[in-house]
């Protein structure tokens, strides 16, 4: 392992970096490109190059894989509250003028809500996915 | 891109063509901030050639990754591919030229998105505005594919032990 | 009919032809996978190459521009992605299963594999 000291000391300084690009992608979605999607793959990405650096139980240990599964299920969840939110509040379904005081803010508001759900959702997918593959062995090994 | 596809083509090493796979989704993603599609071009940077490079190389470890030589050579598929390309190339002859602003893709809703977008929703990135908020729903199914598709792949490579007996279900 | 007016269509044809070589003359799965992707990529372009105006900007609004290009073609096609990538990882997951269960992942093997399988019963 003495070689590859220089990989992991540069995978545990970039990390943070790479986390807060993710979430500024994601908030600043309404400014500049970026947007849920970008966002959540970021994420993933993130993770996976920490398990390819640390190896798959190290990661599998920092984020753990009912938290993913859960992830994964929980976006959706909160997109389609957010409509059920309008439904509630009186207008349509997945309607956002009705969230706020004012027409604009309903429509920040409930953009807001529905880019964290899709980011949530999009990480968490990319994120099982790779474990999936990632912790399979060959068929011949596995015998 | 051209060449790199005919790379792809050609090359039997699959490791390979998954790298030069990786560099075409690059290429498309440039070509793409050429054409002013910034969400677009850095959604298939990171999608592209970043997941798709790492499920391939994934599958490939899976899979072994060298490609058996055809039998036959494959001149029927080139005939159809030159068939329909050129039927293609007659049918664009009827499209409008590039960079139409009287284009009927410019004319019909794309006025009162880019007029209303920043007055109706507060957003100022048209993207993210259309994308969010006037077809939300859209983008409510789109996410529940990717769902699906984690679902799927759940689905597909459980591994189901049974310790005791010895005997293992997949 | 002009040569620069058309050649956006031409090359996304070029890609679109390419993909579909791919998928259809080659036997082993995870190849015509990418060329799949390679088809799909093909159809980005062809829905975005049209939304471009020479002179246009990014459809960020903001006070500096006045021409914008058309931001309709990147909602879709930002979707049409996300959707290829889950198509792709469903289908490697189908690739490894055949794999466990032929032992090969050569179209014409899995066929023979198949067929003889089907002689016996």
């Amino acid at each position: 392992m003495r070689g590859f000291l220089v990989l992991r000391v540069i995978a545990k300084l970039l990390m943070p970096f790479m986390l807060v690009f993710a979430l500024y992608v994601q908030f600043h979605g309404d400014f500049s490109p970026g947007g849920g999607f970008q966002a959540g793959v970021i994420i993933a990405a993130t993770i996976i190059f920490y398990a390819l650096i640390f190896g798959l139980p190290a990661a599998r240990q920092l984020v753990p894989e009912p938290l993913v599964e859960t992830m994964v299920a929980l976006g959706v969840l909160i997109y389609a509250s957010v409509g059920v939110a309008g439904l509630l509040l009186g207008g349509n379904y997945l309607d956002y003028f009705v969230l706020a005081h004012s027409p604009v803010h309903g429509q920040e508001r409930g953009i807001f809500w529905v880019e964290v759900g899709v980011a949530i959702t999009v990480s968490g997918v990319m994120l099982k996915i790779f474990y999936m593959f990632a912790g399979r062995k060959r068929s011949a090994e596995d015998e | 891109m051209g060449a790199l596809t005919l790379g792809i083509a050609l090359q039997r090493n699959l490791y390979a063509v998954v790298i030069l796979s990786g560099a075409y989704s690059f290429l498309m993603a440039t070509v793409l901030v050429a054409l002013d599609a910034v969400d677009v071009a850095m959604t298939e940077a990171s999608v592209g050639a970043g997941i798709s490079t790492v499920l391939l190389l994934g599958a490939l470890y899976l899979c072994g990754g060298e490609e058996a030589k055809p039998l036959t050579r494959p001149w029927l598929p080139l005939v159809i591919a030159l068939v329909i390309s050129g039927a293609l190339v007659y049918g664009t002859l009827g499209l409008p030229a590039f960079s139409d602003p009287m284009a009927p893709i410019n004319t019909h809703v794309v006025p009162r998105y880019l007029h209303d977008a920043l007055k109706e929703t507060g957003v100022p990135n048209v993207v993210t505005a259309v994308l969010a908020s006037y077809r939300g729903y859209d983008t409510l199914g789109e996410t529940t594919v990717v769902f699906t598709a984690g679902a799927g792949v759940i689905a597909l490579l459980r591994r189901i032990r049974r310790r005791k007996d010895g005997e293992r279900k997949s | 009919m002009s040569v620069a007016g058309h050649f956006s269509y031409w090359a996304t044809i070029l890609l679109m032809v390419a993909g579909l070589y791919i998928v259809i003359a080659r036997g082993n799965l995870v190849k015509k996978l990418i060329g799949l992707s390679i088809f799909q990529t093909s159809v980005y372009l062809l829905y975005i190459a049209p939304g471009k105006l020479i002179g246009g900007t990014a459809p960020i609004i903001s006070p500096a521009f006045k021409v914008y290009s058309n931001p309709l073609p990147h909602v879709l096609i930002l979707t049409a992605i996300v959707v290829g990538v889950a198509t792709l990882a469903l289908g490697l997951a189908l690739v490894v299963r055949i794999q466990e269960a032929y032992g090969s992942i050569e179209e014409d093997e899995i066929l023979a594999a198949d067929r003889a399988g089907g002689d016996e019963e």
